[in-house]
């Protein structure tokens, strides 16, 4: 049988430095998955835009040759002029992107948009276009396609802008889809949706599809066979099965161990002792209201955080749960004391075991900057949180200087010791950002939140912009830090998995309420809420036995009033936590 | 129609602003101390000329400049009736040029609408030459092309603009026989409209358009090249390629359409500057716009000549604003349904 797109060879170098790709090849049988596989500068995005020639301006393909074996014959598309490209491009091999966000034009309606590619590829009408198009978009999952149709694209969702994206991609008919990074972007419950749908309408259309990921879970639920690249070169390469069963390279092997799993282990959970809390909120409400464009219409009630309840021991870790918009970020910026509660909610932080609660949203000047030493944050995106501007050295030891403590010589002594203790060398605090990666920045980023020798820190997705395997070392040495100085984390994140084996408790978040609440073990192996059961069956494992439960994700994905009666909620009717067993709460009506 | 209704919004708000505006051109005016009047009454007595003095002392009642200035206000306005009853600048009377001794709209006459047709006239050419070069350079960014149009373009930046009207005249006349200074040739002048006299003004209008718009041109130009470079980098225009559109028409439907918004928002503020800008350029090219009229009667405080001036430039660019607002509004989806429920 031959293979429907063989790449052969291919080398892309970057001006005249060293090829950043050197000899891959690899083949796609028609209708199959192939996934390519590798972290952040594998060199597998440039590969998978070299078939197409969307590449940098500075990329340039060195040698190798891509041959396309159509209906109509074989085609040679590295020799290939760029217009003649441009009728294979969209029309015989279609490509989707990681950021639905921002891969649409933000000022085109998505029909026009999606529509285009039949007008340039098979000189359709608007009119006949339009059908087609309406046809596409309700087989991707659009409710009602005559009013997507009409939408732009700041109207949807990050899920539904994908499935656009996707309808765009599918309305050609291509032979062959490449998918760069399609579900990063997006929650893991919509994440299994799109997988889910790409894996329809390939069953549907026989269309082959190249996926590339740096997700081991995604790649055991998706793919026939797997390549997997480090540093622009083929690792290894086989079938799904045979690779994910018995990984023989040991950086895919290496992949595996970085992989965080949801626990398989029966054990009960029990939760943290409630005596010495560092933290605790009560009844922290913040509704913010919004002001519709037009002025007699009124304002419109967001409800960021209803009702919240936490109390973190010190020395432990509370891990907050949900995706975006589910109110984890305002529930910790609220116990920072960077905005304050609705009336009648209240946090209290306890600097010492058994010493008076501070209000923190009542302090005064004093104990408003003893509490900041107290209390630090890690951000999410190790890249904009530190200034480009500021050598690492001033970046660490400026908490020191506006809380005034030590002379220059001590601070800068401080700064080249928790240097080291993040695991970084201390000759590199005099080195501006823009020259670390991504783990090393968010170890910096760590190493600034220790400076002031704080006892709670919050942690902001501290690791989902980084690669699994230094994800891996990042809650390592988050781990190791709260065990030698008994640090506090609420720890907030979208993932499960890094969450179980971070947390001594997990909240489960959703449209600002807390839906399910207990430890970690009992929370994934007793899960009793559909939407934590949906987060749960989302997560994609790499474990070919064990592909994603499409129906327990559609049971608990979408919005509060679809949920089993027992727990649905609307606007104005919420049931209340109840507590099922000691330490696991789920919210429900008795 | 909600654009219908906008429009309607953006016009009582134009209205409002004039309004306001009118205010604080009426203080402007009167801040420096005296009047025409009192400063000719004073010089008059100095030298002795005391039958001048009975004349501006009755022109100061006629025109109520003896009055509180809140009245000279309202009755400059026609708010409020004067010694002539209502008849102020709502009713169309726009007052008395002292310097001049004649009505304000005889003084102003022709050059209202020269002002407008000339300062359109550079609008026009500053779009129509920015928006090629500018996405031209940015698409071929780091190439000849980008490195020639930014060139030429800060040559048209540093250049005076009256040196350049020198310039292009001195080559005008010598290989094009265009005319020199001016807006028409001096037969038409007070002429009622005829076919030959546009004719005139347009061979005319070449000049004065290239020298008031090439430094507009030349920054909006290297504006819109930042812009567009900006926008080629973002993911929708690998998404456009990816579908197999050419290079010119993916550029033109896509990030021309986001780059172009700053440059429709600028509309408003182009006129103005123009207007105030041209002013050296009128004057040494022989212009009969407003400029050269606004700077005599500041210069001399021919205060309802320079009142006059001053209310016109403003809805000058009260309208350009109006204009560069609703079409954002056409153009942006985004502003237009901001508030919409999702």
């Amino acid at each position: 049988m031959t293979p429907l797109l063989s790449v052969e060879n291919l080398s892309i170098g970057f001006g005249a430095a060293e090829p950043a790709v050197r000899g891959v090849s690899f083949e796609v049988m028609p209708g199959e998955t192939l996934a390519l596989v590798g972290e952040s500068g594998s060199g597998k995005t440039i590969s998978c835009r070299a078939i197409l020639r969307i590449l940098p301006k500075a990329a340039q393909i060195r040698t190798g040759r891509v041959i396309l074996n159509g209906e109509d014959g074989t085609t040679i598309l590295s020799d290939l002029s760029e217009r003649q490209m441009r009728r294979i491009r969209g029309n015989r091999i279609s490509m989707i992107f990681q950021e639905p966000m921002r891969s649409l034009s933000p000022l085109h309606k998505i029909g026009n948009q999606v529509s285009e590619v039949l007008w340039l590829h098979r000189g359709a009408s608007e009119r006949q276009a339009r059908r087609t198009v309406m046809e596409q978009f309700e087989r991707v999952g659009f409710p009602d396609p005559e009013r997507a149709y009409n939408s732009y694209p700041f109207e949807l969702s990050g899920g539904m802008r994908q499935r656009a994206m996707i309808a765009m991609a599918m309305v050609a008919k291509p032979d062959l889809l490449i998918a760069d990074e399609p579900t990063t972007a997006l929650d893991v419950t919509t994440q299994a949706q799109v997988l889910g749908l790409i894996k329809d309408l390939q069953r549907e259309t026989g269309m082959a599809l190249i996926l590339v990921t740096h997700d081991l879970g995604v790649v055991a639920n998706m793919a026939e066979k797997v390549v997997v690249m480090h540093k622009g070169r083929v690792m290894e390469s086989g079938t799904a099965a045979a690779i994910l069963r018995a990984p023989a390279h040991p950086y895919t092997q290496q992949l595996f161990d970085a992989a965080p799993a949801i626990p398989d282990e029966q054990i009960v959970g029990l939760p943290p002792s409630q005596e010495d809390l560092i933290l605790e909120m009560k009844a922290v409400s913040k509704t913010y209201t919004m002001r519709s464009g037009r002025g007699w219409k009124g304002e419109k009630l967001i409800y960021a955080c209803r009702g919240v309840d936490f109390k973190l021991p010190r020395g432990r870790t509370l891990a907050i749960v949900g995706e975006s918009g589910s109110g984890k970020t305002t529930a910790a910026r609220i116990a920072l004391g960077a905005e304050p509660p609705d009336p009648g909610g209240e946090v209290l932080f306890r600097t010492r075991a058994g010493a008076d609660p501070l209000t923190v949203h009542k302090m005064d000047r004093t104990q408003r900057t003893a509490f900041q030493r107290q209390a630090q944050m890690v951000f999410q995106d190790p890249f904009s949180s530190l200034s480009p501007r500021m050598r690492i050295q001033d970046a660490m030891t400026e908490p020191l200087e506006i809380h005034q403590i030590g002379t220059r010589a001590e601070q800068r002594e401080r700064a080249s010791e928790m240097l080291s203790r993040v695991g970084l060398n201390p000759d590199m605090l005099k080195r501006y950002p823009h020259a670390f990666s991504g783990g090393q920045r968010q170890r910096l980023s760590i190493a600034r939140a220790m400076m002031l020798d704080p006892s709670m820190i919050v942690c902001d997705e501290p690791t989902s912009a980084l690669d699994v395997s230094v994800q891996d070392q990042i809650l390592y040495l988050l781990e190791e830090l709260q065990e030698t100085l008994k640090l506090s984390y609420l720890f907030i994140s979208h993932d499960l998995a890094v969450v179980a084996r971070i947390a001594d408790e997990v909240a489960v978040m959703r449209q600002g309420l807390v839906v399910e609440q207990a430890p970690p073990e009992t929370l994934f192996h007793n899960p009793q809420h559909p939407y934590t059961k949906a987060l749960i069956a989302a997560q994609p494992e790499p474990d070919i036995d064990r592909p994603i439960n499409l129906k327990l994700v559609a049971l608990g994905a979408g919005s509060p009033d679809t949920w089993a009666e027992a727990f649905r909620f609307t606007d104005s009717v919420i049931p209340s936590l109840v507590e099922l067993e000691p330490g696991h709460k789920v919210r429900c009506h008795v | 129609m909600a654009i219908l209704r906008y429009s309607f919004y953006r016009f009582g708000t134009m209205l409002l602003t004039l309004l306001v505006v009118s205010v604080l051109v009426f203080v402007i005016i009167n801040l420096p101390p005296g009047d025409y009047l009192s400063n000719q009454i004073n010089e008059l007595k100095a030298s002795g000329q005391s039958a001048g003095v009975a004349k501006a002392e009755f022109l100061r009642k006629e025109y109520a400049l003896d009055r509180a200035l809140w009245e000279q206000y309202m009755i400059w306005m026609g708010f409020m009736p004067g010694p002539h009853g209502f008849s102020g600048m709502i009713q169309g009377n726009f007052g008395w040029s002292f310097e001049f001794d004649r009505p304000v709209s005889d003084i102003v006459g022709d050059s209202l609408w020269l002002t407008v047709l000339v300062n359109m006239a550079a609008v026009v050419f500053v779009y129509a030459t920015a928006l090629p070069l500018g996405v031209i350079a940015a698409a071929k960014a780091r190439t000849w092309a980008d490195y020639t149009s930014a060139f030429v373009g800060y040559l048209g930046l540093a250049t005076p603009n009256f040196l350049l009207a020198l310039i292009l005249y001195y080559y005008g006349r010598k290989y094009l026989d265009i005319p020199i200074g001016g807006l028409m040739d001096p037969a038409f002048e007070g002429q009622p409209m005829s076919w030959a006299k546009i004719q005139s003004v347009l061979v005319h209008l070449i000049v004065p358009t290239i020298v008031i718009g090439t430094a507009g041109a030349s920054a909006m130009m290297q504006r819109l090249r930042a812009n567009m470079l900006d926008e080629l980098g973002k993911p929708y225009v690998e998404t456009a390629i990816a579908k197999g559109m050419s290079p010119s028409r993916m550029l033109a439907k896509y990030p021309l359409r986001v780059a172009f918004n700053p440059f429709v928002a600028d509309i408003g503020n182009l006129l103005p500057s123009m207007v105030s800008g041209s002013v050296l350029v009128s004057v040494v090219m022989g212009l009969q716009t407003i400029g050269p009229t606004l700077l005599t009667a500041l210069k001399t405080q021919d205060m309802f000549l320079s009142g006059f001036v001053l209310m016109f430039v403003a809805l000058l660019t009260l309208i350009g604003t109006m204009i560069s607002d609703i079409l954002l509004v056409m153009l942006d989806p985004r502003i237009r349904y901001e508030g919409r429920d999702a």
